[in-house]
């Protein structure tokens, strides 16, 4: 009878997340393996050909002399942004959790981008970083004659960076704010009685504190930073050069620019390995760091 | 297969792509799509009119157009074919020309051309395979330079004609003009610093190319290609006569002196607030030239319905609505290219516009660069010209990186 019960309550739970496992397995594990049986392919959509070709395409990844390049320009644009959105969501979260007349504003205007359609939002920053944009234009009424910001190799990843940081801060600094709100504020008291100053404050209590925030906000930034297309593909298109052709966008010029969709299953089989090691790294490092988990 | 193809969008870009499931068989009421890159008004207009009249004629069939936006237009088709969901007809840019008509992925056509012997060899020739034709050009159309008469009139300069009209004077003119009024001088549109293909209708007038004839070896690090470079580096960043990287002018809302583009482009000077000429490319170092822009279209092999697909085609390309359409694409139908007809159908072109550019252009033009893996190429070519767009590069070792870059691929 017990037996019988068991088995009851198995099927139900199995039913309960029936809906999501569906889901997981037909827009998650399917394609991720379709992705790989495509990497052993050479699929000619012209010609509507699909031959094996077994380890061709990763023969040709370990020799594409674009690969390196084009994994530098990934790594400068995900350390860039996950540095800077970090520090500055920090920064913010902590300005605006001091208890002052107007804060609510600030919080309203540094998360409104969050909202704002991406796309739009980049298009009307290309008009602004144009050699006669509004950028510029401001920087001339003030006598300074200011760079081609999208054109040069160094301003045109500066410039995807930071319309990239300005889009999404809000978001980490939403979160820092709810974990900030969360520090118990009797042992901010304890250590003013104790005579610490506010930096020692802050580093032995806030960040231990918020440090479960951290992790999930660098994951996040992490991951999203290496799958920026958007972007890449409205401020730059990967130029000037290959000097902003990060992996994605690299990735969608070889599979739908040039047709050569079985070496862009290829690179995303290494997209997705980079981030799953990523991702395992900061996992492990989280017991290293992060104060609930010690 | 169709799995295959239904996840294939999913996958790679996170998009959704529909996943086609017709009955290629069913002989009930058939939706045609034919894609295009003009969303223009008046084009769509007569698109829907000769349908309408195939529709008529055919009640069991309806076209439809779907307009898709030029820059993206090619990924976006190869897309839709490998996401499962094929139009039956396709417009096709000249550049992708190579690898469409190569590929089979287009049916030929011989026996869906109404009258072939009217095509003129010079327009069939990209877009045969095997003395077959694999799609119809529909558009064959010379790049021409717009002139903004008023701008030029408040800046006190005079457009140079006849043996004047030479490529030096054209670009003191556009300089002469962007300094005084402060809009810009001459912009090769759609150039952008992007595509470098619509640079071709400048540098042929030196004689250069992109490749040989045979594209086996790259043109670029080439001395006429060099001269031509370097007096396009110099018009943008010593004279100021063409707009500099990053900065956007529209010759049609005003903003500049003169443009290059092909002729299909004078209908958006309908409603123009300024008065215009159209006059044919200068003169360069060799003489006078011209250079051509090629549209086809196809029937698709993948498409669901490609003897219905076939038959609209021969209907949209007869001698009728060739001739219809002859007032945005100039036909490659040799007895419609003449002033008279063309006139009939361009009421915002003069009769010596339309000699001077369109007819004699079709009659000596060569047709922009294209070659097999075009996209590749392209992009390649585009990214070792980027050092070219700074006031002080290196033209010639700029150059010679361009064909360090595309050999591998030209050679293939």
């Amino acid at each position: 009878m017990t037996k019988a019960i068991r088995r009851q309550d198995r099927l139900t739970a199995y039913a309960f997340i029936a809906p999501q496992l569906a889901g997981t397995v037909a827009f998650v594990l399917v394609p991720l393996v379709l992705v790989f049986w495509y990497s052993l392919h050479e699929w000619n959509v012209l010609a509507n050909t699909f031959t094996f070709t077994g380890a061709d395409n990763y023969r040709q990844l370990a020799d594409d002399p674009n690969v390196p390049k084009v994994l530098l320009a990934t790594l400068f644009f995900s350390a860039g942004l996950v540095v800077v959105n970090l520090s500055l969501a920090l920064l913010l979260a902590v300005l605006l959790n001091q208890k002052l007349r107007g804060t609510t504003v600030f919080r309203v205007l540094f998360f409104s981008p969050v909202v704002v359609s991406l796309v739009a939002w980049t298009i009307v920053w290309r008009f602004m970083l144009q050699d006669n944009g509004g950028i510029n234009s401001f920087l001339d009424a003030a006598g300074i004659d200011g760079p081609n910001w999208l054109r040069s190799g160094g301003t045109a990843m500066a410039a995807v960076i930071v319309v990239q940081v300005l889009k999404n801060v809000g978001l980490n600094m939403v979160l820092f704010l709810a974990a900030l709100q969360g520090v118990p504020q009797e042992l901010y008291e304890a250590a003013r009685t104790d005579g610490a100053s506010p930096w020692t404050v802050f580093r032995r209590i806030t960040l231990p504190l918020i440090s479960t925030t951290i992790l999930l906000t660098s994951i996040i930034t992490v991951v999203g930073s290496l799958q920026v297309f958007a972007q890449i593909a409205v401020l730059t298109e990967g130029g000037p050069g290959t000097s902003t052709t990060v992996l994605v966008y690299y990735l969608y010029q070889q599979a739908f620019q040039f047709h050569a969709f079985g070496y862009g299953a290829t690179l995303s089989v290494l997209l997705f390995l980079i981030v799953l090691a990523l991702t395992a790294v900061q996992w492990q490092l989280r017991k290293r760091w992060v104060f609930h988990e010690s | 297969m169709k799995l295959r193809a239904a996840f294939a969008s999913i996958v790679l870009l996170g998009s959704v792509a529909a996943c086609g499931g017709g009955d290629s068989s069913s002989d009930g009421p058939v939706t045609l799509r034919m894609t295009t890159w003009s969303a223009n008004e008046a084009h769509v207009k007569l698109f829907t009119q000769i349908a309408a009249d195939y529709t008529a004629a055919h009640p069991d069939v309806t076209v439809k157009f779907d307009a898709l936006p030029v820059d993206t237009y090619t990924t976006t088709l190869t897309t839709q074919l490998a996401g499962g969901n094929p139009p039956d007809l396709a417009w096709i840019l000249e550049g992708s020309a190579p690898d469409f008509v190569s590929s089979g992925a287009l049916v030929p056509l011989d026996d869906a051309i109404e009258n072939p012997a009217e095509l003129a060899p010079s327009a069939t020739a990209l877009w045969k395979q095997d003395g077959k034709l694999i799609a119809y050009p529909f558009s064959t159309s010379p790049f021409g330079v717009f002139v903004n008469t008023d701008l030029l009139a408040s800046a006190g300069q005079k457009l140079p004609s006849g043996a004047d009209w030479t490529w030096d004077n054209a670009i003191a003119v556009a300089a002469a003009t962007a300094a005084k009024t402060g809009k810009q001088g001459l912009v090769p549109r759609d150039f952008e610093y992007k595509d470098w293909t619509n640079l071709a209708p400048i540098f042929d007038g030196w004689g250069a190319q992109a490749w040989s004839d045979d594209g086996k070896t790259c043109g670029f690090d080439q001395q006429p290609m060099v001269d031509a470079m370097t007096f396009i580096h110099q018009a943008i960043f010593t004279k100021k006569a063409i707009p500099g990287p990053g900065v956007a002018a529209d010759f049609f809302a005003g903003e500049s002196a003169m443009t290059i583009t092909q002729i299909s482009r004078a209908s958006l000077l309908k409603d123009g607030k300024f008065t215009w000429d159209l006059v044919p490319l200068p003169t360069g170092p060799t003489g006078k030239y011209s250079v051509i822009g090629q549209g086809g279209v196809g029937v698709l092999k993948q498409g669901k319905h490609v003897d219905a697909a076939k038959d609209f085609l021969k209907f949209f390309t007869s001698d009728a609505n060739s001739a219809k359409l002859a007032q945005f694409f100039p036909p490659p139908r040799t007895p419609q290219l003449t002033a008279d007809t063309l006139a009939k159908s361009n009421p915002l072109l003069s009769k010596e516009q339309l000699q001077s550019v369109v007819i004699d252009g079709i009659s000596n033009g060569v047709v922009k660069p294209s070659h097999a893996d075009n996209a590749q190429i392209n992009q390649a070519v585009r990214s070792a010209l980027d050092p070219m767009w700074k006031a002080d590069a290196d033209v010639p070792a700029v150059l010679k990186s361009v064909c360090t870059a595309i050999q591998p691929v030209l050679a293939k």
